[in-house]
This record gives structure tokens, C-alpha cells and sequence, in this order.
């Protein structure tokens, strides 16, 4: 029987397996930030053990930073003491950090593919559930905890039992004003939020293939929110273009030697997926939530589920809850309500063609007086490149001032937060309770959806303005 | 870690499902470098009014002086979302040593496993039994027999777990001592597909 792409490259990386138990899996490269990384390292020096392969490491401060005045001291003492507790390991144990004032600092999942440290076959792992992310590039890659983390730090391994496999197949042609981040927001509300776990997954299809990295990447990121250990893309030539040339892609010989192994890593014809999906691109439209999980989301002009549609009284008392937390009534719909906050950025959607895009809308236009904004480059090479491609000018022309990089508003644990009551349309990816802020109500969408409710001040089908 | 091998006690009911980690520790309190003192904030925005300890809510179930125990059960798919294994030491820091549900997030439940804290989980129709009992009810889990018992019925279940992380758990082990073992074997493994060069 055939192969899947993901079982070639956890076959290459089974160092042993346990019987009746979990596979020794080699990790490549190993990503670790300020906040799930200082118990493991106090972890690996209260065992006397030194850090087995500190090359295959490399740190950023993303989580717990500022987004302006980087440069300053950060003035929350605790925050400030985290950054520099992974400052002082990273120079104890040999690791290389690209800190803040780095010009490669930004948020790990954005960093990690634009220098080229994210590659095809890899196994890639971060303290960071959407690790997911490089699965874009047809890497094996997720998101573990601490004591997973001190063990890659021990032995450049974990321990892990394999995972089923899912395969979901896009095909056809997206709408017009349909992208990447409404096809991962449709799956999720077709499977709901628990609907891949136990489960990993490959995208494929027609219209996966048509996307960008960065796009792919925005669909991988969000597999987690599924439940998904990690979701993975097969490498093409898109891969390879946007590859070449990177900081630490391979070089001359390397690259050509590299490339011949990346073109084995597809999913062969016969191989058998646990379970399999196909999603017609067509039937996708421009996707925003409702709820506190991101399985409760709908098309931008659809109606909010009626309470009797729920049969099972826990799944009604709990649709009761995420109502009234969010201020909404069953049966609805959102076009036309008003909104507080504009939330562009995070691991999701921060990379240069979010910004691009954000920009196409709002060109020439004014941002509308009653929005608040949050626009965040996922890191320093995307500020740069925003400011090289003069799209800083129209930002800041429609009245938007564009930040420093970090995580800001997605998981309101830095100075960066939504007020509580209030509505944030955002590119991230999680509308749970409290994601933004305490009582902070959360509404995923689209950077498009996003720019369009920056213009207009509240929710608006995209396709009006593109019109 | 602490070994875990049989355990009776009350428990404590939440039937809430898809429970997050983001509402088990909220991110204001990951600023932390140690794993010590979670507990005080588990559930945090759930168990106070304003994040104000002086207010407790009435109608949440740690705060519900009928309600004691070393188990928690929760509705379906327990510990989604965030990978930060602060919800797994926020939950042991607060005195549970067990989880029950009927279906976890697989991150939560590496996790949990990884500090001694043991994710059950039993049917949806076993779990309807349990949010049915009485308040001074107990529940008998013995990891030994891999069984979970409703002692006032006899009502019983068995549940998964692989035989190695039992082992681990039963006698307080953890993967780390375990990979640090191996460590010929993983350089054997290096050689042969020289990953170096990676």
C-alpha cells in the first residue's frame, strides 16, 4: 500500500518504537519562546542534564511584548522578567535568540518560514499549539507543552503515539472576496471544534494548490482549532519559490540535492487516509464567528442557529452561554452591527500579503471614526517589507497606525487588549472567552472582512465594497 | 512526577463542554517562570466576579461548598485550544488528580499525563451517569485495573491508556528520565541519517 506524506516523514523519524506505547520521534528543528519555555529550562538544569542539540534551536520573544516602543524597557515588571529570564537561558545554553530589536524577532510561526528555518520533510516542533503552521511547507510540525519541550531540550526527541490521518480536499475556484482564512473558518464550522482531534491532517486539492504560502499557511495555522495535531500541505513549486533564496534555505548544490528529496514527499495514489473530506471551493463565502470556539461560525450573510435547532440539552445550555457572552440572540444575523475593534495580525494572518490585501481595501479611503485599531506585522522583516512596498503610507493616509511586531491582541496576555463588552472583528484565530481580554467579545474573519468593517464601522459582506 | 495507582473520592461536576485552556488559566497568568501557585487561578474569570476574589460567582461549581473531591468531570472535549501546560499544573496545583470526560483535546491530555494527573475518559452515556449523582457521591478509579466506578451503583467502566505512560504513572516515571536513557540510541539514529546537515 501506498504512502502518505505524512507517514514517509514520520517513518524517517521514528528513532524507536515502544510496544503498546508511544514512538521515540526525532525533532529537527525546535522553536521556543519567552512563555512556555523557563520551566523547561530550570526543568533540564535541576536534572543536571545540558541541552543535547542547542543548534536545532532557535528562540524568539513574541507572546509577552510590547507593540510600541520596543526599544524601551517593558515597563510590566512580571513581563519584563520573563523576556529576560529567555535572554539569560538562551546565553547560558548556547541558544540563538532573535530578541526584541532583533531585525529577525517577530512571532515564531512568522519568522520560522520567512528565513527559510521551516523546510519540506522536517519535524518541527514549539510550547505553541499553531506550530501547525509549517506544516504549509510539507513539514510534520505541532504545538507541545513544557514537559515536552524540556524533552526535546534533553534528547532532541519526544514521545508520541501516531496519529490518524485525515485527508481534506478543496477543489474548484474560490469567490471573489473568498480567501485562504474563510476556507480553514468553513471547515472548522462544517466539523466543529473537536471534529480532527486525535487526527492529522493533509489539505489538498485544486484549490489548495492555487494558494500562496502565505495563504497555505493561514489554513495549516488553524488546524489546531479542530483539534487537529497539525495539518500539512505537499510541497510544489510554489513551496520551492517562495524557499529559495531565504536566509537559512540551502544554498547551490545543497538547495539542488535538497529539492530532489522534496519531490518524494507527496501522498501516493493508493495510500488510505482514516478519514477523508471534500469541500467544493465554490460553496465557501466570505466566513465570520459568533461564538466562543471557532467551530461556531457561518457565512457573512447567514442567520445564527435558533435554540430548539440543539437537541441535546448540554450542547443547548452551552449555545445559551456563548449567546450571552457575546450579546447576541439566536437567530440572527451580524450584517450591519456595529463593531469597536479592528484586530489585524497574530500567526494566522500578520504576514505581508495580509497586509497587502488590507491595503487593496482600504487605499484612498478613511478609516471610520468609531473603530479602534490593532494592525500588527507578524515581525520585523514583514514591517520592513511593508514599508519598502509603501503600503505604511496608505495605513497611515486612511488614519491607522501600524505597530511593532509581537503576538499583540490575540491572547490578551501582553499590554495589547480588547475592553470588555466590546466587538473586535480580527484576523486571529481563536473567539474563545476572554481570548482578547477579560469579557473582550471576539469575531474571526478575514483580513478583507476585517479591512471592510475598518472602513465602515461595522460588519460588512466584503463583496459590497469589491463590487 | 507523582505516582498515581487508585484513588476514591468525591468530584467535582462541570458540565460545560469544549473547555479551553484559555478559560482553565487565562494568558494574564502565564507571565510565570515557575509551575508553582496556578491553582489559586484555575478557572479564574469563572470563579470571580471582575477578577475580584472577594467576589466569587454564586453559580459556579468550585465555589459551591457542597462540591469537594481529587476528580473533576467535564463535559466533552476537555482542554482544547492553547498548548501551555499551565491549564494541566493549574489543575493538579488546585488538588485534582484526575480528569474525567468523554473526550479530550490531545495536547491537554500529554499534558496532564506528563504531571501525574490522569485524563479518563468514559462514554457519553457513563458521563450522564456521573453529572447524575448526588453531591456526596464518590467515584473509585483504579489505574491498576484501568477502571473508573460509580460506588454508590457498582456501575463500572474501563478506560484506554497505553501500557507504557501507565507504567510511567503508576510508579511516578516520566518520558524524560526515559529519553535520557536512550541517548546511544538517538545518536546512532543521528549518524545513520545525518541530521546535521538539517
Amino acid at each position: 500500500m501506498g504512502k502518505t506524506i505524512f507517514d514517509k516523514i514520520w517513518d524517517k523519524h521514528v528513532v524507536k518504537i515502544i510496544e503498546d506505547g508511544p514512538s521515540v520521534v526525532y525533532i529537527d528543528k525546535h522553536l521556543i519562546h519567552e512563555v512556555t519555555s523557563p520551566q523547561a529550562f530550570s526543568g533540564i538544569e535541576k536534572r543536571g542534564a545540558p541541552l543535547f542539540r542547542p543548534a536545532q534551536i532557535v528562540a524568539t520573544a513574541d507572546h509577552n511584548v510590547p507593540t510600541l516602543h520596543q526599544e524601551l524597557p517593558i515597563k510590566d515588571a512580571l513581563s519584563k522578567f520573563q523576556v529576560d529570564t529567555l535572554i539569560e537561558n538562551c546565553k547560558k545554553h548556547g541558544v540563538e535568540l532573535y530578541g526584541l530589536g532583533h531585525q529577525y524577532q517577530g512571532i515564531v510561526h512568522v519568522i520560522g518560514p520567512e528565513l527559510g528555518l521551516t523546510q519540506p520533510g522536517m519535524t518541527i516542533v514549539c510550547g505553541d499549539s499553531h506550530t501547525s503552521t509549517h506544516g504549509a511547507f510539507g513539514a510534520i510540525a505541532f504545538g507541545i507543552g513544557t514537559s515536552e519541550v524540556e524533552m526535546v531540550f534533553a534528547a532532541q526527541c519526544i514521545m508520541q503515539s501516531k496519529p490518524k490521518l485525515m485527508r481534506i480536499n478543496i477543489d474548484g475556484a474560490l469567490k471573489n472576496g473568498v480567501v485562504s482564512k474563510d476556507i480553514i473558518l468553513y471547515i472548522i464550522a462544517q466539523i466543529s471544534a473537536s471534529g480532527a482531534t486525535g487526527y492529522f491532517v493533509e489539505y489538498a486539492g485544486s484549490a489548495i494548490r492555487a494558494l500562496s504560502m502565505e495563504a497555505r499557511m493561514t489554513i495549516c495555522n488553524m488546524s489546531i482549532e479542530m483539534g487537529a495535531r497539525g495539518g500539512m500541505i505537499a510541497p510544489d513549486q510554489t513551496t520551492y519559490d517562495y524557499m529559495q533564496g531565504r536566509m537559512f534555505a540551502p544554498k547551490g548544490a545543497a538547495w539542488e540535492q535538497k529539492l530532489a528529496a522534496w519531490k518524494e514527499l507527496y501522498t501516493d495514489a493508493d495510500a488510505k487516509f482514516d478519514m477523508e473530506i471534500n469541500i467544493v471551493a465554490e460553496a465557501i463565502d466570505p466566513m465570520i464567528t459568533y461564538g466562543t470556539n471557532p467551530g461556531m461560525g457561518l457565512s457573512i450573510q447567514g442567520k445564527l442557529p435558533t435554540i430548539e435547532s440543539f437537541d441535546d440539552a448540554t450542547e443547548k445550555q452551552n449555545y445559551e452561554k456563548a449567546l450571552k457572552y457575546m450579546g447576541l440572540t439566536a437567530g440572527q444575523t451580524l450584517i450591519g452591527m456595529p463593531v469597536q475593534n479592528v484586530f489585524i495580525g497574530s500567526c494566522t494572518n500578520s504576514r505581508i500579503e495580509d497586509f497587502r490585501l488590507v491595503a487593496s481595501i482600504i487605499k484612498g479611503k478613511q478609516k471610520h471614526p468609531g473603530i479602534k485599531t490593532l494592525i500588527v506585522p507578524g515581525s520585523q522583516e514583514v514591517a520592513k517589507q511593508i514599508k519598502a512596498e509603501g503600503l505604511d503610507k496608505i495605513f497611515e493616509a486612511a488614519g491607522v497606525e501600524i505597530r511593532q511586531a509581537g503576538c499583540s491582541a490575540c491572547l490578551g496576555m501582553n499590554e495589547d487588549k480588547i475592553p470588555a463588552g466590546e466587538y473586535c472583528i480580527s484576523t486571529s484565530n481563536r473567539n474563545f472567552e476572554g481570548r482578547q481580554g477579560a469579557g473582550a467579545r471576539t469575531l474571526l474573519a478575514s483580513p478583507l472582512t476585517a479591512a471592510a468593517a475598518l472602513l465602515t464601522g461595522k460588519i460588512t459582506d466584503i463583496r459590497e465594497i469589491l463590487n | 512526577m507523582q505516582s498515581l495507582q487508585k484513588i476514591t473520592s468525591r468530584f467535582i461536576p462541570l458540565r460545560i463542554e469544549n473547555v479551553d485552556t484559555d478559560q482553565i488559566i487565562p494568558a494574564r497568568f502565564l507571565k510565570a517562570t515557575t509551575k508553582d501557585g496556578f491553582g489559586k487561578n484555575l478557572f479564574r474569570d469563572w470563579r470571580y466576579e471582575n477578577d475580584d476574589e472577594a467576589k466569587p460567582k454564586a453559580d459556579f461549581v468550585l465555589n459551591q461548598k457542597q462540591y469537594a473531591g481529587e476528580i473533576l468531570v467535564a463535559a466533552k472535549n476537555f482542554g482544547c485550544g492553547s498548548s501551555r501546560e499551565h491549564a494541566a499544573w493549574s489543575i493538579q496545583d488546585y488538588g485534582f488528580k484526575v480528569v474525567v470526560s468523554s473526550f479530550f483535546a490531545d495536547i491537554f491530555k500529554n499534558n496532564a499525563l506528563n504531571n501525574g494527573v490522569l485524563p479518563v475518559t468514559v462514554t457519553d452515556a457513563f458521563l450522564q451517569q456521573i453529572f447524575a449523582l448526588g453531591a456526596n457521591d464518590t467515584l473509585t478509579v483504579d489505574l491498576e485495573k484501568q477502571t473508573i466506578t460509580i460506588d454508590a451503583t457498582g456501575a463500572t467502566q474501563k478506560f484506554e491508556i497505553n501500557s507504557y505512560k501507565k507504567t510511567c504513572l503508576l510508579n511516578g516515571y516520566d518520558d524524560i528520565d526515559y529519553l535520557l536513557s536512550m541517548k546511544t540510541e538517538i545518536e546512532a539514529y543521528e549518524k545513520a541519517n545525518q541530521t546535521s546537515t538539517n
